[in-house]
Parts: structure tokens; sequence; C-alpha cells
């Protein structure tokens, strides 16, 4: 192990995987949130009910998770290239890791709303408040703490999808433990990123709990 | 009766089946007005649409046919725009209170003053008047899982006032609380009425709740309203099938067949039911009849309580005496109130009037 060498390395693949996970988050954050309320609202005898929608959004939701993450990255090859205008690098990687990212949130999303009592919802329709309101005031409020917990969930499910960037030249962490670690048979290479990978999955999920405590303090 | 302030004109709400369910019909063609001022019951069991009735009166459900028009506006065909503000003037409480719990027990007061766009200053000051009002203003910054049944369906109850509504919807909004918590509930509901002049419709499955209340109530099964009267009047008369079951659950004062076994095996005497209403009011003019006929008359069962601040109830007596002294002391009683024969034990008779 040379870490004189290696050790700047690690700091640039360090870099990449915040860059990857921290895009993917906030943009799996924001359309899985998007999405999950669609399908919660549009589900049948919901705020906006609507079959039709309820049903395309389910459906490839359906469709698209149970992909295996690696095969995905090559299905989606062709919508990559044309938003991204790439197939390989950091952007195409994480716009990959985004849309993947959204189907999960979305479907976490929408199973904690479903939670709900909807007799909350009916009060506050019963006091003339519009659907846009009670997404705002009762539906991301009342579903705060599971929503912070959901949300990270997600973190180490985006930082775990972010270990396979090799495959698209996007670098990052995993990509340094396979190429340093695993094919130079080096042992401590691999550990070392390991033990990166846990500390930092720890500390989101302390933050994470904590926050959802904070939320559900009632 | 004064100008309606809900009417029903054949009202109809018709769930649209599926695959594997049929349609059902909760609220099927109902006719029914609710005056400005009073405090309406709609009682049922439970699947008889009494809720579903009550949310077409806010347009929670719309009207598959029919109409329901509140306060002059006739909300057939209006817009859900026009809709929110319908239902910004009508407040409502749950059987469950529906408070949010990520807002503190004022801020779910403030909730509705908000989706009026009430300006911050006017709305605190407000919150504080209304937590006033419900006796809970010590709470207004505890958040609703730390506070009791009662203290919940006070918050509710504030929440729905909040914006001056001409009329409280209440949907079982007792169910959840113990018969003690119940009362104070129904006291304030009392009291919203008469200080405030609020129209109460209140839903319930508690034939109590009716006699504590109600100035008028409508009698649902079925999806239809089966009978509407006074409060009093269904109490003393009722004429339904299932009206005559919720009065016989509020109060037991007819002996049932069980008790009439054991009471004729202790009293050998001859056995009445004898009303008390608004007219005979006490025992005072029956006993009267009663001794001048040279009767001995003892009471052995019933029960006697207010219905709409009315005196009601009946009392089982065992006379005492020479039978046609008996009988003629029956005659003269059926002059004054409704009498029930039961007979004696030895000759039994049905007796029930």
């Amino acid at each position: 192990m040379d870490w004189a060498t290696l050790g700047p390395q690690l700091w640039q693949a360090a870099g990449e995987t915040l860059y990857m996970v921290a895009i993917t988050l906030v943009a799996g954050g924001f359309f899985g949130l998007v999405i999950g309320l669609g399908l919660y609202l549009t589900r049948p005898g919901n705020l906006l009910a609507n079959r039709v929608v309820f049903a395309i959004l389910n459906v490839i939701i359906n469709l698209l998770r149970p992909i295996p993450f690696i095969i995905f990255i090559a299905l989606l090859g062709p919508v990559t290239k044309v938003v991204t205008g790439r197939i390989i690098g950091i952007e195409a990687f994480t716009f990959v890791m985004s849309v993947m990212a959204s189907m999960a949130f979305a479907r976490l999303v929408e199973q904690n709303l479903v939670g709900l009592d909807p007799g909350v919802v009916e009060a506050a329709r019963a006091m003339g408040a519009s659907p846009w309101r009670i997404v705002r005031t009762v539906l991301v409020p009342e579903a705060l703490a599971p929503l912070i917990l959901g949300y990270t969930f997600l973190f180490v499910a985006v930082l775990d999808m972010s270990a396979i960037g090799g495959y698209m030249g996007a670098g990052g962490l995993g990509d340094f433990a396979i190429v340093h670690g695993y094919q130079q048979y080096d042992w401590g290479v691999t550990f070392a990123v390991v033990v990166i990978i846990v500390v930092v999955v720890q500390l989101v999920q302390l933050l994470g709990n904590g926050l959802a405590r904070r939320a559900l303090r009632r | 009766m004064t100008e309606p302030i809900i009417s029903f004109r054949d009202a109809s709400k018709v769930f649209p089946g599926g695959r594997r369910r049929p349609e059902v019909r909760a609220v099927d063609g109902v006719t029914l007005d609710i005056a400005a001022g009073e405090i309406f019951g709609v009682i049922g069991y439970s699947g008889a649409g009494k809720s579903t009735l009550v949310r077409l009166v806010n347009a929670l459900e719309r009207t598959t046919s029919g109409s329901v028009v509140v306060g002059g506006t006739d909300l057939t065909g209006l817009g859900e725009a026009r809709l929110r503000e319908v239902r910004a003037g009508i407040g409502m409480i749950f059987q469950q209170f529906n408070l949010l719990s990520s807002r503190t027990v004022a801020g779910n007061v403030a909730y509705p003053l908000e989706v009026a766009r009430w300006p911050r200053a006017e709305r605190d000051a407000r919150v504080r008047e209304l937590l006033e009002f419900v006796g809970i203003a010590d709470k207004a910054d505890a958040r609703p899982s730390q506070l009791s049944g009662g203290q919940k369906q006070r918050v509710g109850i504030a929440r729905a006032l909040a914006t001056n509504p001409r009329i409280l919807l209440a949907d079982e909004a007792t169910s959840a609380l113990d018969p003690e918590t119940t009362r104070e509930v129904l006291r304030l509901l009392q009291r919203v009425n008469r200080e405030l002049g609020i129209t109460v419709v209140i839903i319930t499955h508690e034939m109590d709740v009716v006699r504590y209340v109600c100035d008028r109530v409508a009698v649902m099964e079925h999806g239809k309203v089966v009978e509407t009267g006074g409060a009093y009047e269904i109490f003393s008369s009722p004429k339904a099938d299932v009206t005559r079951r919720f009065v016989g659950t509020s109060l037991r004062d007819r002996p049932s067949d069980e008790t009439l076994a054991r009471l004729r095996e202790r009293h050998p005497g001859r056995l009445v039911v004898v009303g008390i209403d608004e007219v005979t009011g006490s025992t005072r003019a029956i006993t009267q009849v009663l001794r001048d006929a040279g009767v001995d008359p003892a009471v052995v069962y019933g029960g006697i309580t207010e219905v709409a601040d009315k005196p009601y109830g009946s009392l089982t007596f065992e006379l005492t005496g020479p039978d046609d002294a008996v009988d003629a002391a029956i005659g003269r009683l059926r002059a004054v109130t409704a009498v029930g024969d039961l007979g004696t034990a030895a000759r039994a008779t049905e007796g029930r009037d």
C-alpha cells in the first residue's frame, strides 16, 4: 500500500462519490417526492383521484424498480444520451442514478402517505383548504418523520448504487476500491474504503434518526 | 318553522359499484329542512347513511341527484373553488377529532384562519379567544397527543368555530368519549348553539345525545329518513320500528319480559305502566287519583328523565285493593295519562299501549 500516491486519489474518489450522491439525492428527493405525491393524490378515492394517471405512474415504477441497476444503466442508455449528451462519465451516471432514486423514493413517499389518517385530510378539506395547501400543510408535515427516515434510507441506497460508477467511467469510492484494492490484491485498500463508507453511513443514519425523532416530538 | 338554513330536496348519493361490489345508495331521496338556530339530530345505526348525509351539507360528498341548499346557496353544480368558500363557512367536528399531530393546539385552531388568510395578529387573538371559549386556554402550546379525548374534541370545536361559521356539523362527535365527557362536550355544543346562535347538526347513534341536546331529530335507515319530528315527540310517540328500538335503548323505563316475570313473583297485585309526560310531570296527580279510588299504589319499576328539557318516562305501579276499585282507578287514570295494564301474576295481560 502506497498511501503517498494513493491518498490524493482516494480523496478525489471521495469527492466524486460526494458529487454523484449529492446530486442524486437532490434530484431523486425532489422528483421522488413529486411522483410519490402524484401517486398518493391520484389513487382512487383520494384528493385528485384519477385512474389513468395513477395507473401510468404505478406501472412505470413497477416496471423500472425491479430491474438490476447495472442492467438499468444499459437500458436507459439512449435516454441518458439525449439528456446529458453522453452515455458515459460522471454526469451520465449521475443521471441514471437520479432516475432510479426517484422511482425508489416515489414508492417510499407514497407508502408513508398512504399510512396517514385520511381523517386529517378530510378535516382540512372541510375547512376549505385547496389540494395544494393540503399537500404543503397536512400531508408533508404529518408524514415528516417517516419521510426523513425514508430519505435516509435513500441515501444509503444511492451510496450503494454509486459503487458501480466505475462501470460508466464515473469514478468514485467504489471504483477506487475495485481498481486499487480488489484488482491489485490489496485487501488493505478495500478495507480502508469500506471503513470510510461504513462511517459515513453510520453518521448519516444517526443524523436521520435524530431529525425524525425531532419531527415526531409531538 | 323559520327559514331553513339547510334544505335537502330529494337528495341522493349513490356510490358506483365495482367489479365485485354492488353500488351503494348511501343517501336515498332525502327531503329535509333544518331551521336556522336549532340543534338538529340525525340518528341511525351505522351504515344508515347519516355520515354521508351530513357530508352533502359541506359538499365533502356531492349529490348524484336532487339538491342541497345551504344558506340560500344551491350546492348542486357549484365549482370546486366556490365549494371551498362554502366549506369555510361551515364548521365540522369528527368522531376521531382529526387534529393535526404536527401542530400544537393553538396551531390547529389557527389552521382554518390561515386557510381564510387572516392576518397573523388577528389570528393569534382569535385563537386565544376560542381556546378561552372552549375552556382549554392553558393547553395552547400542548400537542394533541398530550390531551384527553374530551380536550381533543374541545380543540376540534374551537377549530370548527374559528371562522365564525353559521353551521356546525358534528359527525359522531361524542362516540369516542366516555359518558361523563360526552355530557361536557354536549353542553359545550349547547353553548355554541345558544350563545353564538350557530345551527348545530349532530350525527349520532346514541339516543341519549338526542335526548340531551337536540330540538328536532331525523331518524335514518337504509339511506332514507324514516321519521322526523321534535325530540320530545319522537320519544313520546315513536312511529317507525327503528325509532322505537332507539327510544328503547335510551331510557329503560319499561320492564322487559324477564324483568316483568321477576316483578310478578315479587308483587302479586295488579301491575300498570303509567306514562309520565309534560302534562302529568310527576306522580302527584296519579297517586291522588289512585288513593281517591281506594287503591294503594306502590312504585315497583320505572324511570323519569328529561327529553328536550321536558319530563319523560314511565313508572310501573303495583295496585293493591278490591278488583272493582282497581278497575275503576285504572279507568280514571286513563283520563290523566297513558296507562298500560299488565294484569296480575294470576291473570297476566299484554298491556303495552
